[in-house]
């Protein structure tokens, strides 16, 4: 079966362009770039290139480029790298829609004693701005803020938030995971201290993350041992993955633009068909502070699972925000903070394209999920009475 | 993704029994919308009383609809007094088993067959007493009781899994605890067989292992245990325990009500002689 994956938030196909530049670094080039002789030291040279095409794709200096194991990984680094170099401060500013790279690392920090501001968001998923300027007290160690949203690809204003923060001393992270790739960043442009991003959202393998460190900022290693990354991060490096990623950077810098106008086409396409098309549905989270591949869609009166499986018949990959679907009892942290009801909640559904996909799958989509939608409403016990009323309106 | 059955993935994709019976004998509603599912039963009987026509409507997961198809086919034909005798755990079992965090989809079924007959039979639809332990899930004290008692569940979790209460804001989780306690505490006495002396000394063992070594040695304390003879244990005590005036208490309040808790209610406990 042709699969139709449209669930890139999740994770990406590794490009072919990126995993022919990896393979030669698993057994042929196998050598520790540490090492004296050329055998290593050509390896080296290749994760110097790679160093320099991550750091063009967010507008960085190579020397502010740290590679780590993934974005939580990087996540977890920046906010106890924060907590280390201030430690009289005591207090964390972040949201309550973060991932849980993030979420819980702070619920753990909780158990140790700091204090955790989590902002609330307003209906369309953004930031009260205001309330975020009135969360930063003088024992504010760090604010950490997503990019964007992982669930809704809402946009947080986080290049005006970090602004804010520095003009009160605050040093400030930003989990960009879902936004790099996807929308230009230029660091030279902003004053964010520390941003995390992760390989396998942008084509690149998983298990290899990002963490830039603005020069300048004071930083504590997270993963203490050998020299690499310049004291910065130990371990040997993952060089394949780190070429690998070195790769997909340059691509990514290569599509912005189709990633800004083809995919958004495509997102756009299927987001006004199904709305069209399926009676009591709409999109969570603000439309236009979004990014360009991400729909949060909530069919009314339906369970997520239920139409991922059914989805699945036809060899379509989404996810949902459903309980039964978030591993626990209660939809999406991030649809409840936004107060999206219950009964909207549990039938969310989240699209996110990459530019691997095409016209004809979106096509597909808007083809095969409103039969799907109205067969699992025909099972619902609410769904009756509902349709009644709105006939009868 | 979960791992379902072949026959859960089938009664989802082919669910029998959708919709609602025209003059029923008995309906029920169980479950909310902000739960996340919820099922609607009805069925009517034929002229001998047996169930001739079952069906329901279901919002929820592909695991409650099938239990909810799963439960309409295994209860036509039978007589009331049968249906009433299905278990949550025959509705898994029917669909060749269902994942522990999707038990209380089963649970579910159980519940609106349940108040289907009631309704027939012109029962109340709530048990007359129970009160609300979940706040989040709307789950009573009686149904925690039931899925307790009826699948053996010795922790909070797999209370959540069964019956979703403490799957919110995790207030009750204590009030949870002590039911299980409660539930578990009544099943005891049936639950104690005659022991072998070496079953009997493993259990001491393996009790005084897990839990009442760790917080002897919480205050620096030890205990070993030297013999078993009948049902007087002997041990003694090391560490700070060894010259702790109130050993003899903690002997006799804690070592004791443990060991006879979690071995055997005719235990005595001696320190050894000096």
């Amino acid at each position: 079966m042709k699969i139709v994956y449209l669930d890139n938030n999740a994770t990406t196909q590794v490009a072919s362009e990126v995993l022919e530049a990896m393979l030669p670094y698993f057994h042929e080039y196998y050598g520790n770039p540490s090492s004296m002789h050329s055998f290593g030291g050509q390896v080296a040279r290749r994760i110097r290139e790679a160093r320099e095409q991550v750091a063009a794709l967010i507008g960085a200096t190579p020397d502010e480029i740290i590679f780590t194991s993934c974005g939580t990984e990087s996540d977890n680094a920046a906010i106890r790298s924060a907590l280390a170099t201030y430690p009289e401060r005591r207090r964390i500013v972040t949201s309550r829609v973060e991932h849980p790279a993030v979420k819980s690392l702070c619920a753990n920090l909780a158990g140790q004693g700091y204090r955790i501001t989590e902002l609330p968001v307003e209906k369309n998923g953004l930031l009260d701005m205001e309330q975020f300027v009135g969360s930063l007290t003088p024992d504010t160690a760090v604010v950490s803020l997503m990019w964007a949203n992982n669930e809704t690809g809402v946009l947080f204003p986080v290049e005006k938030a970090a602004d804010l923060s520095h003009e009160r001393g605050i040093p400030f992270h930003t989990d960009a995971v879902q936004s790099t790739g996807k929308i230009p960043i230029d660091m030279k442009k902003n004053m964010i201290d520390m941003l995390s991003f992760s390989g396998h959202k942008l084509h690149a393998p998983k298990g290899i993350g990002v963490l830039y460190v603005r020069k300048g900022t004071r930083f504590s290693p997270f993963l203490i041992g050998g020299h690499q990354e310049k004291g910065r991060r130990g371990g040997t490096e993952n060089t394949p993955s780190i070429i690998g990623l070195g790769k997909a950077c340059e691509l990514a810098a290569r599509h912005l633009d189709t990633e800004s106008s083809a995919v958004t086409r495509l997102r756009d396409r299927l987001e006004e068909a199904l709305l069209a098309r399926i009676p009591q549905s709409r999109v969570n989270g603000d439309i236009l502070q979004r990014l360009p591949n991400t729909t949060n869609i909530s069919f009314e009166f339906v369970e997520g699972e239920g139409i991922l499986l059914l989805m699945n018949e036809y060899g379509i990959c989404a996810s949902s925000g459903s309980a039964c679907t978030s591993g626990s009892l209660q939809p999406s942290h991030v649809l409840r903070a936004m107060g999206v009801p219950f009964t909207m909640a549990h039938g969310s559904i989240r699209f996110s394209l990459s530019i691997y996909n095409t016209e004809e799958e979106i096509d597909f989509v808007i083809e095969k999920l409103p039969p799907i939608i109205e067969r699992l409403r025909s099972m619902s016990p609410y769904w009756t009475s509902v349709a009644q009323a709105c006939a009868s309106v | 993704m979960w791992e379902y059955t072949d026959k859960v993935r089938e009664h989802f994709l082919n669910p029998r029994n959708v919709g609602e019976v025209e003059n029923p004998d008995g309906v029920a509603e169980v479950g909310s919308i902000a739960c996340g599912d919820a099922l609607k039963l009805s069925f009517k009987l034929d002229e001998n009383k047996r169930i001739q026509e079952a069906k329901f409507k279901t919002f929820g997961c592909a695991s409650a609809i099938a239990s909810s198809s799963a439960l309409t086919e295994m209860i036509k034909g039978m007589t009331l007094e049968e249906a009433q005798k299905v278990t949550n755990q025959d509705i898994a079992a029917f669909l060749g088993g269902l994942p522990e965090e999707k038990m209380h989809c089963s649970v579910m079924g159980k519940e609106a067959l349940e108040k289907a007959i009631e309704n027939y039979q012109g029962a109340p639809a709530k048990e007359p007493g129970a009160k609300i332990v979940c706040e989040c899930f709307g789950v009573t004290d009686r149904e925690i009781e039931r899925a307790v008692r009826e699948n053996n569940l010795t922790t909070v979790e797999d209370v959540t899994n069964y019956t979703k209460a403490g799957g919110g804001c995790g207030n009750c989780h204590d009030a949870i605890r002590q039911i299980i306690e409660r539930v578990r505490a009544e099943a005891k006495p049936a639950a104690t067989p005659k022991m072998t002396n070496i079953q009997k000394i493993r259990m001491i063992e393996e009790a005084l292992e897990r839990e009442i070594r760790p917080s002897l040695k919480h205050d620096g304390g030890d205990i070993e245990l030297i013999d078993v003879v009948g049902n007087r244990v002997i041990v003694a005590v090391r560490g700070a325990c060894a010259v702790c005036k109130a050993s003899d208490i903690t002997l006799k309040h804690f070592v004791e009500a443990k060991l006879r808790d979690l071995v055997s209610p005719d235990l005595i406990i001696e320190e050894v002689a000096p």
